[in-house]
């Protein structure tokens, strides 16, 4: 087993879609000169030339809206846009053309595009860098939404998007580039059509995704030292959703947690929650609980953007409140 | 009309199954003596009626498991005539607080939501109707008092031959949750605080030996006797210790009921009362302890022996501990526990010699008392074991 | 008159007596010559009991200080048959 960090994983994986078809190009803000915001294409530039590693305008809309062209006329483009606050910009070129096209075209053209980017609060840079929109993608029929939590699934998903013939984003928890993981053995692209039980429990199931993922697990952690054993689902991908899955873990366990980095309003939680109503409300013993960000835009002072993002000790208030034992 | 209720036979009682009743309808019940024999997750208990005359209306059938409060049956106090049967009390079970002993009843009582409908999980609802159980009189556990799997799942093994106890196993499952409960209780909820000294019971052992002696042999009496008697008597110096924690303060109790901790053969414990404890002689007290223990583990305690004991006496020093931590059974607010006699080298009167020992220790409700009084106590009972004549 | 009953009587009846006081006791493992204190978990209150019962049983006065003599099957059975006439 390899040990390596969420970036290097992300690094490795374009570093092979590169390598193994020439129909694969990256292009965004900073990915060539500068090596990428987050480091993720340093060295490309050199490895694999400005053809191929392409630093574009400042203008979301024209390059999101290129890679849609490039993707109609047969290529494999990797677009990174630096954080999702900023892919607001080319939601028109997302949603009015990559996600409608084979409808619009009656089957006729295909968008193979991937998207990447940065999602996520947690490194104080405040309230234009900082939001998690996913849940909004997530909305959007014809497109595939990725929200990779490991280093296995953040060099797989990646792989396995490019094979996919129509438009996948993948949200990258910015908080999670540094974290060390160990790469799993198997092949490289990994599945994409089901959520993974990453702690089995029969108590509670803490639904989540993403950057919270890590979050829900160290909760699950010190709830079983107190005799809460807790099973963690990680959804990994929002659209589509792995329904069976969750459904089977809240059959069993009667009582889900659900943890989202998006404000509470109109969440991704909500809709998981809205699934466990229609699909499961007969094993519910208690109401579904969900830990989300308070619903403001992210501070910048750390100890608020804290209070205001989903923590282990909510996440563990949760699921306890959904026990008799709500006071301890 | 009296009404006669599901007694709460400890702090954390929610609910008993009647197993018998002991009077019929028409029959003349006098205040004290036996009305019912209701199971609990300890054991069965005798139910001592609370008034006198005759019963009117008996409303529980045996195999019922109701909610601490409900009421099982009408008596017609003397004097009073008889009942318009339009006038009979329903016997839908009632969630009013049963106790004022028993704070957590308010917090977990059976709460139908706004519009009267039962507070249910979806979950627990359906099982209830496969198994065919009417959700509406069980007390719910779950968050805000609604009812829950484990709660209907509880209630259906209730329900299958109910009219007999309990398995010893099933009892003992059930009453290690509800010591866990009390014991979780008193530890989430009382700040205790803990005090020991050592007492020579070289005086208090001579006198028991030559006082055993002069007794025929079915009337002699052990030093645990000894203990919980200058233990009541203490009380008479240190009074907030015998006392009851309700509704945010401590109410001193006038009369001493000494809980007494009795370990059952088959594992768990029960600390029924010795009532008046400090009124009564040795000779009686002996005899009284003697037949609870002796009921305690054949499973026939009375109702007024587990309710209301206002201070607990243990004594582990059978297991030959010298010491007990003891944890306090709410909503008492002290516990006294003995050790082990021991004999160890004592300086008396400038000499070292050996001398029979017992350490002594007080749990105390820190809300209630503080270690200046706690040590008082123990200091009188130190003073009483000196003076065993006048126990 | 009564008769005397024989030893393995005097044992059968003591064993009786134990097994009222320790009805979840498994007295066919009783070591003979180990305290039933220790065995059968007995406290001061059950031991107390069991003599008081060889008392009615075997009409035979027993001083508190010859409680340690009751301690083992085979120490009482020596006292039981000891106190016949």
């Amino acid at each position: 087993m390899t040990t390596m960090t969420y970036r290097e994983s992300v690094r490795a994986g374009l570093r092979e879609a590169l390598q193994r078809d020439s129909r694969v190009f990256l292009m965004g803000e900073d990915v060539g000169r500068y090596g990428g915001t987050y480091a993720c294409s340093k060295g490309f530039l050199d490895e694999f030339g400005p053809e191929r590693i392409r630093d574009t305008p400042l203008s979301e809309s024209t390059f999101v809206g290129a890679g849609i062209g490039a993707a109609l006329g047969g290529m494999r483009p990797i677009v990174e846009v630096m954080t999702v606050n900023f892919s607001l910009l080319a939601l028109d070129q997302i949603l009015n053309n990559a996600a409608t096209l084979r409808h619009m075209s009656g089957g006729q053209f295909s968008v193979p595009l991937v998207v990447r980017m940065a999602t996520g609060a947690g490194r104080q840079v405040a309230a234009q860098h900082s939001h998690s929109l996913e849940g909004w993608y997530a909305h959007i029929p014809g497109i595939t939404v990725l929200t990779p939590a490991t280093v296995t699934d953040a060099r797989g998903m990646l792989l396995t998007a490019l094979e996919q013939p129509d438009p996948v984003f993948i949200f990258e928890h910015a908080y999670l580039y540094p974290m060390e993981g160990n790469l799993e053995e198997g092949p490289m692209a990994v599945d994409i059509t089901h959520a993974s039980i990453r702690r089995p429990g029969r108590d509670v199931s803490l639904l989540t995704f993403g950057g919270s993922l890590w979050k829900a697990l160290a909760a699950a952690e010190q709830l079983a030292q107190q005799g809460l054993e807790a099973e963690v689902i990680d959804l990994r991908t929002l659209r589509p959703l792995d329904r069976d899955t969750l459904l089977t873990s809240v059959r069993k366990t009667h009582r889900a947690v659900v943890i989202d980095e998006g404000w509470r309003t109109g969440s991704f939680a909500a809709e998981i929650s809205a699934v466990l109503m229609e699909q499961a409300f007969y094993d519910l013993d208690a109401p579904v609980a969900r830990v989300c960000s308070e619903e403001v835009p992210i501070p910048y002072p750390k100890h608020l953007e804290e209070a205001a993002l989903p923590t282990v000790e909510k996440i563990m208030q949760a699921a306890r409140s959904l026990y008799k034992g709500a006071a301890t | 009309m009296a009404e006669f209720v599901m007694p709460t036979l400890g702090a954390d009682m929610t609910e008993g199954t009647l197993v018998q009743w002991k009077k019929r309808e028409g029959d003349r019940v006098t205040k004290g003596e036996i009305i019912a024999e209701v199971d609990t997750e300890k054991a069965a208990i005798d139910v001592e009626c609370h008034v006198s005359g005759i019963v009117e209306r008996l409303l529980t059938k045996p195999g019922d498991k109701v909610p601490v409060g409900t009421v099982m049956a009408v008596i017609r106090e003397e004097g009073q005539p008889a009942a318009v049967p339009s006038q009979t009390p329903q016997a839908a079970p009632q969630a009013m607080p049963p106790h004022p002993a028993s704070p957590s009843a308010g917090k977990t009582t059976p709460s139908p939501s706004s519009g009267g409908r039962l507070r249910i999980s979806p979950a627990a609802k359906k099982l209830a109707a496969e198994r065919g159980i009417d959700p509406a009189g069980l007390q719910g556990t779950g968050p805000e008092g609604a009812l829950t799997l484990e709660d209907i799942a509880r209630a259906a093994t209730g329900t299958v031959g109910a009219a007999t106890p309990a398995p010893s196993a099933e009892r003992q499952a059930r009453m290690r949750q509800t010591i866990a409960a009390a014991m979780a209780r008193s530890k989430r909820e009382i700040p205790h605080y803990y005090l020991s000294t050592t007492i020579d019971m070289s005086r208090a052992l001579a006198w028991l030996a030559a006082e055993n002696g002069r007794r025929p042999m079915t009337e002699r009496l052990l030093s645990s006797i000894l203990f919980i008697k200058a233990v009541a008597l203490a009380l008479r110096h240190v009074p907030e210790l015998n006392a009851l924690w309700q509704e945010g303060g401590a109410v001193r109790s006038e009369r001493v009921h000494i809980g007494t901790a009795i370990s059952l053969r088959q594992g768990g414990l029960v600390a029924p009362a010795l009532h008046d404890a400090d009124r009564a002689s040795l000779g009686d007290l002996m005899q009284r302890f003697q037949d609870l223990v002796k009921r305690a583990r054949a499973g026939s305690l009375r109702s007024s022996e587990l309710s209301d004991p206002t201070i607990t006496v243990t004594s582990l020093g059978e297991q030959g501990v010298e010491t007990v931590f003891g944890v306090i059974y709410p909503p008492q607010v002290a516990l006294v526990g003995f050790g082990k006699v021991v004999e160890r080298p004592w300086v008396a009167e400038g000499q070292v010699m050996p001398r029979p020992l017992v350490t002594v220790s007080l749990s105390a409700d820190h809300r209630v008392s503080d270690g200046h009084r706690g040590g008082l106590f123990l200091a009188e009972i130190d003073r009483l074991l000196q003076e065993p004549h006048s126990l | 008159m009564t008769t005397m009953p024989s030893n393995a009587d005097a044992r059968e009846q003591i064993l009786r007596l134990l097994g009222d006081i320790a009805p979840e006791a498994d007295l066919t493992a009783l070591n003979p010559d180990v305290s039933f204190r220790d065995q059968l978990d007995l406290d001061s209150m059950d031991f107390l009991n069991f003599v008081v019962s060889l008392h009615q049983a075997f009409h035979i006065e027993i001083p508190e200080s010859d409680y340690p003599k009751y301690m083992t099957l085979n120490s009482c059975l020596a006292q039981v048959t000891a106190s016949r006439p």
